[in-house]
């Protein structure tokens, strides 16, 4: 079947400058900068970056914007836009251990080496809507003293948890490896997958996905008996190996949330009991993220660990990958909006003659 | 790294790599057409057209292997400066390049799996003298047949019959070069 | 000209590669003669991080780069590899590092690269200051049995 459009260039040209117009919204108030959205939607941003898999928070701004704040359209708008950039070459891994610090707690611990540091947090306010906000005043600046900033020294590396328990052999190691790990985004996701390639499923998945599997193990199904060993977020550096120079240089920095969980274990047939971990690192101040990306690392791990498969969907390895990534499942989702004229009038003819079928059997039964 | 290597590249990559990538498309689409093609000045034995193809098809994330006189310090600067691409064993490459001879047994290269008969390797293939004339190819992109100089015609022939799997060849020589896809069926005459 | 310590060049490549475009602009309002041996290119870098902090890497995400390289007129090469889409930073970044392999590296150093370096701690002693005073401290009072 063919069928002709008639009109169709013009009705999407106008759609479009509708779409802008409704973009800006009504003009007697002032437009939003992409400065203004990458300084004050800072944690929306963050979330564009590192579901979009791309840290350039003007960028991720900027998709926000044209994005009407639909944060999946603009993770969206960051992939494409990601495809068009060169690979000009990889980072040496991160060293998370000399982050410059902006929060660190440990739920296990209380008086650990480098003390509990709050930072900006959400988890003492009351949850009140602060219609000060709604005043438009500004809140009061509070620099530290320069006294206290003078005696600061934040290039001291603040050491993990997990290194503490580590000297009693009562966790796993976790041991250091430079084998080039398969990158997703440049070869197809074959499973069995490494945990390698889980974790970076997991770090641009999306983070109500992530989160919905990892609040599944907590009410039983594949149960980890999860504590938080270690959250931090801060600032580190990215370290390049320069071709032209022959060494490496510190290019620039990111922000990046690390969370490692301490699960109980009780051994299995390969495995002494002691406490396992899970593993969560995702670009920016993205906590929710990165506690709920280890634990679905910890559930994920049910088979390297010895443990029982208890059919629980975040142990299903094929189910939290092929489903964790909010564009591809946007892609699928959304392409029956498009025309399906053909398919659908196949299925019609179908559905015509097996009534016509029935009514004639049950014609000849009477 | 001496200032030679870091010279000799693009000028205006965006315009250059894209005509250099259309030349390349329609030489492995027509196997036996010979291209013309320029905007690269790599040190030596490197020929232009080989310089254009590694500038235009390899960067970081597609490992090389250099056979030969082409494995030498200059290159190896060059390479590192301009494309960034690791330098491997022939059984590693994506790319490879060097003459006939230098890359022999070709055999090492990879040829792909059933699933992805794209994890395959692309010689590139320097050679003396470059002519419409001598193996004569068939298969698609062909119309009826068309003539390449070709080093030999056997190890072609073997190659065809791994077919979807298999190597690709560019020949290049001076600023021209050819395509043979593995698609190809050759034939001396 | 003396082949300056690789230390000390990676130290300034990382200063010059991290300060705010339009400080070095400041600092380097007009640019000597100079010319490209590579114009600037934007691309992506990989950052990777390690399975517990410390394991097997893996692939985090991608961050923006741009990279140049540039001749001075008078000969030196500098090349620069800087986070972000900014041509000017990463053209200003190699022109600086060409410099400082010059009988200009103790001027350029002096006023460029050791000005972004000492703001750059300030800024960053201040928000360490700043995640200080959200510290928390614990106190385990004794315990009966303790003795």
């Amino acid at each position: 079947m063919y069928v002709a459009v008639k009109g169709g260039e013009r009705a999407i040209d106008n759609a479009h400058a509708w779409l802008a117009e409704e973009r800006r919204g009504d003009r007697g108030v002032p437009e939003l900068s992409v400065a203004q959205i990458r300084e004050q939607m800072r944690l929306a941003v963050n979330r564009v970056m590192a579901e979009g898999s791309l840290y350039d928070p003007d960028l991720a701004a900027l998709a926000i914007k044209q994005a009407r704040g639909d944060l999946i359209e603009a993770v969206f708008l960051i992939r494409a836009y990601r495809t068009t950039l060169p690979r000009l070459g990889t980072s040496n891994p991160i060293d998370t251990a000399k982050m410059t610090l902006d929060r660190r707690i440990s739920a296990t611990f209380k008086d650990l080496p480098g003390g509990q540091v709050l930072g900006p947090t959400f988890d003492y306010t009351h949850r009140l809507l602060d219609f000060a906000l709604m005043a438009e005043g500004e809140p009061p600046l509070s620099p530290p003293p320069e006294e206290a900033v003078a005696h600061a020294n934040p290039t001291q590396p603040v050491p993990h948890v997990a290194s503490f328990l580590n000297r009693d052999g009562l966790i796993e190691e976790a041991a250091a490896s430079d084998a080039t790990p398969i990158d997703l985004t440049r070869a197809p996701l074959e499973l069995p997958a490494s945990r390698a390639l889980r974790l970076q499923a997991l770090t641009r998945g999306d983070e109500g996905f992530v989160l919905s599997m990892a609040y599944s193990t907590q009410r039983g199904y594949g149960r980890t008996h999860a504590f938080v060993g270690e959250l931090r977020i801060g600032r580190v550096a990215v370290e390049v190996d320069i071709p032209e120079l022959g060494f490496a240089v510190e290019i620039g920095e990111v922000e990046v949330t690390e969370c490692e969980t301490v699960n109980q274990f009780k051994g299995s047939k390969t495995e002494p009991p002691q406490f396992t971990r899970g593993y969560g690192l995702v670009f920016g101040q993205t906590e929710r993220k990165a506690i709920a990306m280890s634990l679905v690392d910890r559930s994920l791990r049910w088979n390297e660990l010895g443990e029982d498969n208890t059919g629980a969907p975040a142990q299903d390895e094929e189910f939290v990958l092929y489903h964790c990534d909010n564009i591809q499942a946007t892609g699928f989702l959304e392409h029956i909006k498009l025309p399906h004229y053909v398919d659908f009038q196949a299925e019609l003819e179908l559905v015509r003659r097996l009534r016509r079928e029935a009514q004639t059997m049950q014609e000849a039964a009477e | 790294m001496t200032a030679a290597s870091l010279t000799g590249g693009f000028t205006a990559a965006p315009q250059q790599s894209a005509q250099a990538f259309r030349a390349i498309l329609e030489a492995m689409a027509r196997p036996g057409t010979i291209h013309l093609v320029a905007g690269a000045s790599p040190p030596p034995p490197l020929s232009v057209a080989a310089g254009v193809a590694l500038l235009t098809l390899a960067d970081a994330t597609t490992p090389l292997h250099l056979a030969g006189a082409a494995d030498c310090a200059e290159v190896r600067n060059w390479i590192a400066f301009h494309i960034g691409a690791p330098l491997v064993a022939a059984g590693a490459a994506d790319f490879a390049l060097g003459t006939w001879d230098a890359l022999q047994p070709v055999t090492d290269f990879r040829i792909g799996t059933p699933d992805y008969p794209d994890r395959s390797a692309t010689l590139i293939v320097e050679v003396d003298r470059l002519a419409a004339h001598g193996a004569c190819l068939t298969g698609p992109g062909i119309e009826t047949v068309s003539w390449l100089s070709l080093p030999e015609t056997t190890a072609f022939r073997a190659n065809r019959a791994q077919f979807p799997l298999g190597f690709d060849c560019l020949f290049t020589c001076g600023a021209r070069f050819a395509g043979l896809p593995r698609s190809t069926r050759v034939e001396a005459i | 000209m003396t082949e300056p310590l690789t230390k000390d060049r990676q130290t300034w490549m990382s200063v010059l590669a991290k300060a705010a475009p339009g400080r070095l602009a400041q600092l380097l309002p007009a640019l000597p003669d100079h010319r490209f041996l590579r114009a600037p290119e934007v691309g992506a870098v990989m950052v990777r991080g390690r399975i517990g902090g410390t394991g097997e890497a893996f692939n985090l995400g991608e961050m923006t780069v741009t990279r140049a390289s540039v001749q001075l007129s008078t000969g030196p090469v500098g090349h620069a590899w800087v986070q972000g889409r900014d041509k000017a930073h990463a053209t200003r970044a190699a022109i600086v590092d060409a410099l400082m392999q010059t009988d200009a590296a103790p001027e350029t150093g002096a006023a460029i690269v050791d000005v972004l370096a000492k703001e750059a701690a300030v800024a960053t002693a201040t928000r360490a200051t700043r995640a200080a005073t959200t510290k928390v401290d614990f106190f385990t009072l004794v315990r009966g049995e303790d003795k």
